[in-house]
């Protein structure tokens, strides 16, 4: 199967740099573009081809980027900047897919924020990266001195009159900055607090501009596109969405790591290239794409991996880096460790995220622990129900209850086993000789 | 309390870098601790004055990441993730015996100031459970052996 995103990237990660990067034929698709296309027609190939949003909604890129404003009839018009911000604050859990693009093939990110941009009309582009990949920045950093030194990024590059200025700014670390409008308030430096959609980034976006915001996989597809042309991506795929993708494996998988297949590769294929389910043992459940994606189990496994096919069985395909769990896996364990890092990261801007999150942590906390009580899992389908899609400020605590709902499907009765029979001795209910005081 | 030099012009370069200079809050906030090991209220102020905001702003941008440490922490840092996959691969092993080891809880340092414990959320280090960062320095697939080792090299 032909690599696309990963063909540069070596073993070690030690990333070609920019001589290497331009004789294996780096740039060539940004030049390409500003020699070739104007920036619509970017913005219609990569529509054409399909792309979608890899950072786990599945949005289509080019459908995005046709929002933003064009100032190109109406100069006079033009705000004091547009921006483009590529979401690399990869926190959810289970996903380390984007850290491998950066530290494997920084200047492939550069090349493609760089036609990005020149697609959406923007003159500032930011990397907004989660703190702890001080690598991504160290490389990512190098790459940018790099790609400015030789004239890819500065003013009226390569002579199109195109001006990009590219930054990096580091997070200080909260899961919420992963989401689009909260990823705003970060790089405006305040509390990485979701906004309400509309207005939507496109029409006011970073300090009130015209702003697009997309992850570091989805747009290092884009100057592939450009080089091969739309039919092309479309026909890498081999179900009903176009492209390769990054897949992931970790947990009780025999070799961990990530492999780029083509979208709709069948699940069991997919698990296949990490040599299955640890030796000896067999498949429970799995995340399909990170932690807010709800679980799939062995019935799943002819499932081809692409945003339909998860979706058609009731899960996301998310991130598509699985976390793998075999029979020896208490369900409770896992939601439980998933539901305190919801609660824990739950940005604290609305009350049923705030509140409703640790509460589900509690019960499953003490269905752990042997303390359940009866009505327990009936609480926690009516969580799933008020913590669900358009109940709360954004999509934080839907995600939550993705494998929180998918957990009670399949695992209800493994659930239930764990509230003890016997009340009594959870001194629940008063005992028969108890005298009252009325 | 002043800011050293090196710290006020760090600070001001990153200003720089945005239509609104106030958007250098968190980096004024991780450039201090860069080189104080932590923010203490003073250096808050001062370093809200150089941007040009309040306290109280750059103080609810202290207390929301978790990056930020607003109290003294020892020479190394060390994050266990405490994520879905390290917990899968063995994190609760892993962090009870560096609470042992080192005896103290999470969130707490060592009476030599050598290490301060942290949970940290997944750092993308899924394939390599359970992994743990001490300083900017990633460790996985962890054994309590391979702790002792790593810890080592730590004086």
């Amino acid at each position: 199967m032909e690599k696309v995103l990963t063909k540069n990237i070596r073993d070690n990660r030690e990333p070609m740099w920019i001589a290497e990067y331009e004789k294996a034929g780096g740039y060539e698709a940004f030049k390409k573009a500003l020699q070739e296309f104007k920036p619509t027609e970017v913005a219609d190939l990569v529509k054409s081809a399909g792309l979608r949003g890899r950072g786990g909604a599945g949005f289509p890129t080019g459908v995005k980027w046709s929002f933003m404003p064009r100032f190109e009839e109406r100069p006079e018009q033009r705000p004091a900047h547009v921006y483009l911000v590529v979401n690399a604050d990869e926190m959810e859990p289970g996903t380390f897919k984007d850290r491998l693009l950066m530290e494997g093939d920084p200047h492939q990110l550069i090349e493609a924020m760089a036609i990005a941009s020149y697609a959406i009309g923007a003159d500032i582009a930011y990397v907004f990266i989660r703190g702890e990949y001080t690598e991504c920045q160290r490389k990512l950093q190098r790459a940018i001195d790099e790609a400015a030194e030789k004239g890819y990024l500065g003013e009226d590059i390569l002579g199109s009159g195109f001006n990009l200025k590219m930054h990096l700014h580091m997070s200080a670390g909260r899961y919420i900055c992963g989401e689009e409008s909260a990823l705003l308030s970060a790089l405006e430096g305040r509390r990485a607090v979701p906004r309400h959609k509309p207005p939507f980034p496109a029409a006011s976006g970073l300090f009130g501009q015209p702003t697009t915001v997309n992850n570091v996989e989805t747009i290092c597809n884009v100057p592939h596109i450009i080089n091969h042309g739309a039919d092309w991506y479309k026909g890498l795929g081999l179900h009903k969405d176009g492209g390769t993708k990054i897949f992931g494996a970790s947990g009780h998988i025999s070799r961990p790591g990530l492999v780029e297949l083509p979208l709709g590769t069948k699940l069991s294929d997919v698990l296949d290239h990490f040599g299955g389910v640890r030796h000896g043992h067999r498949l429970k459940a799995l995340l399909p794409g990170g932690g807010s994606t709800p679980l799939l189990t062995d019935e799943h496994l002819n499932t081809p991996m692409d945003y339909e096919g998860v979706g058609a069985v009731g899960s996301r395909l998310g991130t598509a880096t699985m976390v793998v769990m075999d029979e020896t896996t208490p369900i409770v364990g896992v939601l439980k460790n998933l539901e305190h890092f919801y609660a824990q990261e739950s940005c604290g801007w609305c009350t049923p995220c705030r509140d409703g999150l640790p509460w589900v942590e509690r019960i499953l906390t003490n269905l752990e622990a042997g303390h359940g009580h009866p009505g327990d899992i009936e609480l926690l389908d009516l969580h799933v129900k008020l913590l669900g899609p358009g109940k709360t400020f954004c999509a934080h605590a839907p995600g939550a209850m993705g494998p929180l709902e998918s957990g009670l499907k399949y695992f209800r009765d493994e659930l239930a086993a764990l509230i003890p029979d016997d009340q009594d001795t959870l001194g629940l209910t008063q005992p028969a000789n108890a005298v009252s005081n009325s | 309390m002043k800011l050293s030099e090196t710290e006020i012009a760090a600070i001001r370069h990153e200003m720089t870098l945005y239509e609104d200079p106030g958007a250098a809050t968190i980096e004024a906030l991780k450039i201090v601790q860069e080189h104080r090991g932590w923010v203490s209220d003073e250096a808050l102020e001062a370093a809200a004055a150089v941007v040009g905001v309040t306290p109280t702003q750059m103080e609810a941008v202290a207390t929301f990441y978790n990056l930020i440490f607003r109290q003294p922490v020892g020479r190394h840092v060390i994050m266990i993730c405490d994520s879905i996959s390290c917990y899968l691969t063995g994190y609760e092993e892993i962090s009870a015996y560096l609470k042992k080891i080192l005896g103290v809880e999470f969130g707490q340092t060592t009476a030599d100031n050598r290490f301060t414990l942290l949970p940290i959320v997944c750092l993308g280090n899924c394939d390599n459970g359970p992994a743990m960062r001490i300083n900017t320095d990633y460790h996985g697939r962890l054994t309590p052996e391979k702790v002792d080792a790593i810890l080592a090299e730590y004086p």
